[in-house]
Parts: structure tokens; C-alpha cells; sequence
């Protein structure tokens, strides 16, 4: 039936012997080694699932299947977003029919042994795989980030083959899990962005949407830029390069773990494209990831967190709104993990944050749960994949500017942004 | 007509089932890749990423020509619930295999016994798709104009 090498645990799974949930997963991931073309499979040591989303019955369904036929994982497995705030979903416009569903799939995956994690970004609070270890993760962004910025190897996996990963421990010996498969196509040259510019966080997400969607899978080089991005940078970046294209890699010379030089990012071959983005390129790229909302138009909400807010990003807004106070109209949203709410909580920045007017949700965002009230119809975001998918999953209007911009835009009641960066010379 | 290639309309194009089956269709066609998830409406089967060429038109029982998808890791799920639902299109042509349409089908054939072909073609068989109004879907995996 396969041309692909099975060792004997892999056939007692196929033949039930590990129970049906744990033969269900096997089928499928024999059936999507041979897909890929992969000769064999091979040992991961973790797994991150995305396959936590609900989407409808379907994905209920699936899930209960799976758990139902015994299936558990045998990898320590951390789970991404879910469909509702396990807690909190009261607080929104979440109908009970999807919160009801939404809810027993998180069960499902809790009951096959996942760890309750419910965060996009299970890299800022979970422990790291290491520079080489092979792993299978979903969750677009969360992919892009442990192969670019960690080094760790995952195939970019779709939602339900990652849990099929995590219950055999095994995964198609094929795409980035090889070294052969991680060298760089295309070259982005950054030495065309002004000093201001390189210093600008908003640039990250603005940087990765531009590149995302031309090189669409191909595996970026990043060279030049008069700045060093942190974490959350990085982040924002891989995130947006994930949304407007399907990015899973990306090496920046000099920083990422694969990247010590040109050399070993092209693993010796010349790169086949060259980019070089400019400061008029990028500020048509911002003004692009907005969407229906512009400049001193009225705002209902602020939306900060995907992925999901970091420790540090909530300190930088905590010193944004440190004694201020939000415009009565203009809610502001913060979408994180369950984790960090608690350590920003315990470093005491959450305090200025509420008496700002703000709001967090954890366990998902505002994209994978229907929780937003019709009324609200504006939404700004320095989110490049909450800008990207808001005109098409929430049907609303978007614009995108920098947390500073996001800031200024809930307190003065529109939208507001500094065009210094964008503007100035080299 | 002179940019025609010689295959559209006459011969069969052949390409690699992923997914193996039969389907026939009018042919929804683009050159820009699509992500299911704010992508596709899996109530409607509406193409619903405002930025798509594609964007407003059903997919639900057309042949759907699209080079890969991108993007989100949902796609699959979003797929999945479109098959149940009966919303899906009726089959997949991509240039070059894509593993997350090929995913959904494989595993909507295991929970619903229902999995549409998934087609793998070749950068100018695909590119030929253009001009194809309807076509039908062989087991085979050949392509055949209508």
C-alpha cells in the first residue's frame, strides 16, 4: 500500500494494537508521508497542536474520535489557542452554542494528555526545543518561530496531522525537518531602511507582510539592518510572514541560529532572488495591512496579543498608559495566554492596564472565537495577522499603526498615527 | 490565440492524485494562492478573503484551481467542515502538491467517507487551467476539458 518504511511499532499502531484513536493517527500520517513523498518517519521529541481550534462539528468530531479510541500522546504536547475563553467567555458576545462545543474540544485534547496551555505562543512561557530536535508544531506563527528564532525542526503542520504527530511520536521524514530543505531562496536586502525606520517595532510586522507575500513558501534570508530585533520582533515578524504568505523558516544573518553568515544561510548556494525593500515600499505595505479605517476615522476597539502578548509586551504598554485613561467610546482588548496574564499580573503591570480601561482574554483571540459585540465595527490592531485577517473573518474595518499609535488612537477616541518613522530619511 | 498551448481543450493534462477520485465541474480558476481560514466560508462556500481575485465566487461544487494555499494552519480544518457541511468544492487542482487540501480530503474520507480529488499538476498544466471553462477529474488523475 506505502512506499514508506515502517518500523514494527508503526505497524502494531496500523493494526490497532495501540487502540483505534492511536490507529486512526497512524493511517493518516502513513497516508500523508506518502503525500509529501517522505521515505520514512521519524522521532519527535515534543508537539505543539493547532488542531485545539474549534471550526464546527467537523473538528469536534475528529477530536472526539481520536480521544474516544484511546488516543493519547506520547510526546510532551502543549496546546495552542482553543475556541473560547474556558473562563471568561461570559464577558463577550460568545452564543452558547459555540462555547458549548468549543469547550468540549478543549476536553478532548486535555483528555488525550495535552497540557492546557491554550496560547499561540507556547515559546514564552512553555520550555524550548533545542537548536537541531525534531518536533511537530501547528499554529502558522508558533512554526515559523521555533524553526527561524529557536532552530528546532517542524514541518509546517496543518491542523489535525500535528495531534497524529503527538500520538505515534512520529512524523514524515520530509520539508523542514531535513537540512537539505532549511537553505535560504531569497535574499532581503534591509540596507535600503532608514536608521528611524530600523528602530521602529512596527516595522517587524509591516517587514514580514511585505516579504510574506513575495516569497510566498519560499525560505527568506534577512541581511542589513541597522538595528537587532528582540523576541517580540521576531515574533511579529514570522507571524506576518506566515499570514500573507506560508512562510515556515526564515534565517537573519548574524542572529538566528541557522544564520551565522550569507554562507550558511544559503548553505553555500547563491541566492535566487534578491529584495530590497525601500521606505516607500514599506509605508505603502502598513498603509495596505489596514482596511476600510483610515487616518482621524472613529475607533470602537483596540486590539492588542496576536500572537498572543508577551511578558514585555505588557510591560511597554503598561508604561504607554501609565495614568491615562481610555476615550469612553474606544475598548481596548489584550489576547494572551494564561500564563503570562499571571506573571503580568505578579509584575504588578496588569494594574495600570485596567485602570487604562483595559480588558484581556486568554486562552484564544478574537479571531478563532465570535466574541465581538456587533456594535463593534473599527477595529485598530499593531498586529499584522489581526490586520490581515479581520476584513474577512470579523467582516470589520481595520487600521494598523504601531502600540504607541494603538495607544494614542483609545485615548484620543480615532485613529492616530505617527508618520515620523515612515517618513524620515536615511 | 497564439499564446494557446496545445493541450487545453484537446489533450488530457496528468497530474499526481494525492487524493484519488472523480468529480466534474466548472472550473473556478486563479493564479493567487488561498487560505482557507478567512478564506472560505465553510457555511456559504463563499470565497471570502476580501484581497482575492477569487473573492464573492462559490466554491461549493466547482473545481477549484488554485496554485497552493497559504498561510494559517486552520485551512485543513476550515476544509473539513466544508466537506461535512456539503459546502467543499467538488475537487482540487494546485501546482505542485499541496499537503494541507491533500490532509483535509484523507481525513474527511476516514470520518465521512466522502473525499474530494486532490490533484497535484505541473506548473504549465496548471497554468493551462486558465483557459478550461469545465473539466472532469479522473481516479487517474488526469485532467480532461469539457
Amino acid at each position: 500500500m506505502t512506499s514508506v518504511r515502517l518500523d514494527e511499532r508503526d505497524h502494531s499502531f496500523l493494526r490497532g494494537e495501540e487502540g483505534e484513536g492511536a490507529r486512526l493517527a497512524m493511517s493518516i500520517l502513513v497516508r500523508m508521508a506518502d503525500v509529501v513523498g517522505a521515505r520514512e518517519l521519524l522521532d519527535i521529541t515534543a508537539a505543539h497542536i493547532d488542531s485545539s481550534l474549534y471550526q464546527g462539528p467537523a473538528t469536534l468530531e475528529f477530536a472526539e474520535r481520536l480521544a474516544e479510541g484511546g488516543a493519547r500522546v506520547r510526546v510532551p504536547t502543549t496546546l495552542n489557542v482553543s475556541g473560547v475563553d474556558e473562563y471568561g467567555w461570559r464577558e463577550w458576545d460568545v452564543a452558547e452554542s459555540w462555547a458549548e462545543p468549543a469547550r468540549r474540544q478543549m476536553e478532548a485534547y486535555e483528555a488525550m494528555g495535552c497540557e492546557p496551555t491554550w496560547t499561540c505562543a507556547p515559546y514564552q512561557t512553555q520550555p524550548r526545543p533545542g537548536f537541531g530536535e525534531q518536533v511537530a508544531w501547528g499554529e502558522s506563527s508558533a512554526i515559523v518561530f521555533a524553526n527561524s528564532v529557536l532552530g528546532a525542526r517542524t514541518e509546517r503542520y496543518p491542523d489535525l496531522l500535528d495531534i497524529c504527530c503527538a500520538v505515534t511520536r512520529r512524523a514524515p521524514a520530509a520539508g523542514l525537518h531535513l537540512t537539505g530543505n532549511r537553505a535560504g531562496d531569497v535574499l532581503i536586502d534591509l540596507s535600503g531602511v532608514p536608521r528611524r525606520l530600523a528602530e521602529e517595532p512596527a516595522l517587524y510586522p509591516v517587514l514580514g507582510h511585505w516579504i510574506g507575500l513575495r516569497v510566498e513558501g519560499r525560505i527568506p534570508v534577512l541581511d542589513g539592518l541597522r538595528a537587532r530585533p528582540g523576541e517580540d520582533d521576531l515574533k511579529a515578524l514570522g507571524a506576518a510572514m506566515a499570514s500573507s504568505g506560508a512562510v515556515g523558516l526564515f534565517h537573519w544573518v548574524g542572529l538566528t541560529p541557522e544564520a551565522p553568515d550569507m554562507d550558511a544561510a544559503f548553505q553555500g548556494r547563491e541566492p535566487a532572488t534578491r529584495l530590497r525593500p525601500g521606505p516607500a515600499e514599506l509605508r505603502a505595505a502598513r498603509d495596505e495591512l489596514g482596511s476600510g479605517l483610515y487616518d482621524a476615522d472613529g475607533l470602537d476597539l483596540v486590539v492588542l496579543g496576536s500572537p498572543h502578548f508577551s511578558l514585555s509586551e505588557f510591560a511597554a504598554l503598561a508604561r504607554l498608559v501609565e495614568g491615562r485613561r481610555r476615550h469612553a467610546g474606544v475598548r481596548l482588548l489584550i489576547t494572551t495566554g494564561r500564563a503570562v496574564r499571571e506573571l503580568a499580573a505578579k509584575a504588578g503591570y496588569l494594574d495600570a492596564i485596567e485602570a487604562f480601561g483595559g480588558e484581556l482574554t486568554v486562552d484564544t483571540c478574537i479571531l478563532t472565537t465570535p466574541m465581538l459585540p456587533e456594535s463593534i465595527r473599527r477595529l485598530m490592531t499593531n498586529s499584522a495577522k489581526y490586520a490581515w485577517y479581520t476584513p474577512s473573518l470579523l467582516e470589520r474595518a481595520v487600521a494598523f499603526g504601531s502600540l504607541a499609535d494603538c495607544v494614542e488612537s483609545a485615548v484620543a477616541g480615532r485613529v492616530t498615527r505617527d508618520d515620523g518613522a515612515w517618513t524620515a530619511g536615511p | 490565440m497564439s499564446d494557446r498551448p496545445a493541450t487545453p481543450g484537446s489533450g488530457p493534462l496528468t497530474g499526481r492524485a494525492l487524493v484519488a477520485g472523480a468529480a466534474e465541474g466548472a472550473v473556478l480558476y486563479s493564479s493567487e494562492p488561498l487560505s482557507f481560514w478567512g478564506g472560505y466560508d465553510a457555511e456559504t462556500g463563499e470565497i471570502i478573503d476580501r484581497r482575492h481575485p477569487l473573492a464573492g465566487r462559490v466554491g461549493a461544487g466547482r473545481i477549484l484551481a488554485i496554485p497552493a494555499t497559504r498561510g494559517s494552519s486552520t485551512t485543513t480544518a476550515v476544509l473539513l467542515e466544508a466537506i461535512r457541511r456539503g459546502t467543499a468544492p467538488a475537487a482540487f487542482l494546485t501546482r505542485g502538491p499541496d499537503t494541507f487540501l491533500a490532509l483535509a480530503a484523507i481525513v474527511a474520507g476516514q470520518l465521512y467517507d466522502r473525499a474530494p480529488p486532490v490533484i497535484a499538476l505541473s506548473p504549465e498544466d496548471f497554468d493551462a487551467l486558465r483557459r478550461i471553462p469545465r473539466a472532469r477529474v479522473e481516479a487517474t488523475g488526469t485532467v480532461l476539458a469539457r
